[in-house]
């Protein structure tokens, strides 16, 4: 079986995150990291073809830069990429982005599309399901941990009281939770071979998918900011502090 | 009064307290038509009614995965009596739902929401961004606008009101689409729900090693409250994902919220900006924590949390 990992490349969270001026797009530098989510579907799809000997090929769309994020995947063990870079993709929602990818999906044959829940950067959380429908596949989400067997796949589905095991047939897209495996490490080897690794990358003439209609950000505002309260240094009895103010909010 | 879909979630015999919220809020927007999934009960719909809602669309999923056949359900519905809002919340079955019905119907979804307005045929969208340090407002150019809002972004209103009408809507056959329910596991917990407690603790990267996680534990347990946690130590494994409070995580507004060993990420902020009061504990006298904590603690939180429990414990 094969596996396709959708992944993104994402300003390093541990930087501050700006807006440009005029679009309120993100300002993406050249250099990007792999989304911190997107390690763990990597490591699920490398574990799922182990058994069978199929290939995991990373699909993701947005500005290459150095392509570090990318690399990053390959490094972990993925075998290879497709990029989609397109200056009109520039400020695009989630259902031009599932159609984008969608198109690039289809390109290859594949028994699993795996994707994260939701990006670090643009957290709309629908992605995934979009591109399901738009596959015409079931959209198996929140997964705590997945199993595949002949032809169908069977997840933890997250739920708010615990979880749900639900199973479909293959093909089929399924979303992970952070958690659901440990991802690896890339080696010495690993990143070594990453470089010789192909990276295909396509721009929308070469997909034809059609764009979905405009959502715009219309103004961005400071919000009411929380003012800080009183900081103290813990002498060993910052405890009482604590009590007290529990207290006087009348919650113990 | 523009035509307005409510998305509520049947849980045991009563509706989610999110779908109250959104009923409040459609009910302000326009004529609200609940689209409520579950098994349907006479007291389900009563709430309904008493809050406010006129008429229920019901869909009953059974054991079938309902992102797909209950989309197509309302995608056939919208073809021939489109509403002009579909609003539901920042929630799994939500999100999976609008994703897969956005995509039948080629519009968009507006994700994240904090509040919602129609204007006389548009819509505009608020959004916290940035850790909630700025405030987006959004629209979308083609209807139906389907909206999920966060949760607590509006407060749920018992009206008053007679049982709605209520019309039950088939599933279609989606082919291979179809996805089942084989087995439903409810994980045991002590105490409140995390979205529901009015006393949430939490624990961040600062604990140093999951075990310390149990001092968490303990101190939620003595305040009767809820534990929450950082996505970095839910990624590193050390608690579960339906821990996680932050902007991919749960929203929580409690009375008290206690972070211990939480440094502040704009990813955690937004999701517990909002509690009444915030107490902070953290080595670090930097972190960003401090700067909204009511009662900031510098502090190591292994030396800080047992005295605190003890000190609870002996009251």
């Amino acid at each position: 079986m094969n596996v396709i990992v959708c992944v993104k490349q994402i300003p390093d969270p541990a930087t501050p995150y700006r807006l440009e001026e005029g679009t309120n797009w993100l300002i993406r530098p050249e250099e990007q990291i792999l989304d911190d989510t997107d390690r763990y579907g990597v490591e699920m799809g490398l574990q799922l073809v182990e058994p069978s000997g199929g290939t995991v090929t990373v699909v993701s769309m947005g500005p290459a830069g150095s392509g570090q994020g990318i690399r990053q995947a390959l490094a972990m063990g993925a075998d290879d990429a497709i990029l989609i870079e397109d200056t009109s993709l520039r400020g695009s929602d989630a259902l031009t982005t599932a159609r984008v990818l969608a198109a690039a999906v289809g390109r290859r044959e594949f028994g699993l599309v795996i994707a994260g829940t939701e990006s670090t950067d643009g957290y709309s959380g629908v992605v995934p399901q979009m591109l399901a429908e738009i596959l015409d596949v079931p959209a198996l989400t929140y997964a705590t941990k997945v199993e595949v067997d002949e032809g169908s796949v069977t997840i933890h589905r997250q739920t708010v009281a615990g979880y749900d095991v639900v199973t479909s047939s293959l093909p089929a897209v399924v979303s992970v939770t952070a958690g659901v495996v440990e991802p690896r490490y890339p080696t010495f080897k690993g990143i070594m071979d990453a470089k010789k690794k192909s990276i295909e990358t396509l721009s929308m003439g070469d997909l034809g998918a059609e764009r979905a209609p405009e959502q715009l950000v219309l103004s961005i505002v400071d919000a009411a900011e929380r003012t800080a309260g009183r900081k103290i240094e813990d002498d060993g009895d910052a405890h009482e502090a604590i009590v007290a103010l529990l207290a006087e909010r009348k919650v113990i | 009064m523009p035509a307005v879909w409510v998305f509520v979630e049947q849980e045991g015999d009563g509706p989610t307290s999110l779908g109250l919220e959104l009923l409040a809020k459609g009910r302000e927007l326009g004529d609200a038509t609940v689209v409520l999934l579950g098994p349907g009960s006479d007291e389900v719909f009563s709430i309904l009614g008493d809050h406010g809602a006129r008429a229920v669309l019901h869909l009953d999923g059974g054991d079938r995965l309902p992102s797909g056949p209950v989309a197509a359900a309302l995608a056939d519905r919208a073809g021939s009596d489109p509403p002009e809002l579909i609003l539901m919340g920042q929630a799994y079955n939500d999100r999976d739902i609008a994703g897969r019905l956005a995509a039948r119907l080629g519009v968009g979804v507006l994700s994240n929401a904090s509040d919602v307005r129609l204007t006389g045929g548009g819509v505009e969208t608020d959004h916290e961004i940035l850790g909630g340090t700025q405030i987006a407002t959004a629209s979308a150019s083609q209807g139906p606008y389907i909206v999920l809002a966060r949760p607590k972004s509006f407060v749920a209103e018992a009206v008053g009101g007679d049982a709605p009408t209520i019309e039950k809507l088939e599933l279609p056959d989606i082919g291979a689409a179809e996805g089942r329910i084989t087995e439903t596991h409810v994980e045991e917990r002590e105490g409140p729900q995390l979205g529901e407690a009015s006393i949430v603790v939490s624990g961040g990267r600062g604990l140093g090693s999951a075990d310390a996680y149990e001092l968490v534990e303990r101190l939620g347990k003595q305040l009767k409250g809820a534990t929450g946690a950082t996505r970095a130590i839910v990624d590193a494994g050390w608690v579960p994902y339906s821990k996680q409070v932050g902007q991919t995580g749960k929203t929580v507004k409690p009375e008290v919220y206690i972070a211990c060993g939480i440094s502040g990420a704009m990813q955690h902020l937004v999701g517990m900006k909002d509690a009444k009061t915030i107490i902070a504990i953290n080595k670090d006298a930097d972190a960003p924590i401090f700067s909204i904590a009511d009662l900031g603690v510098v502090g190591d939180v292994h030396k800080v949390l047992p005295k605190l429990i003890e000190a609870l414990e002996s009251r």
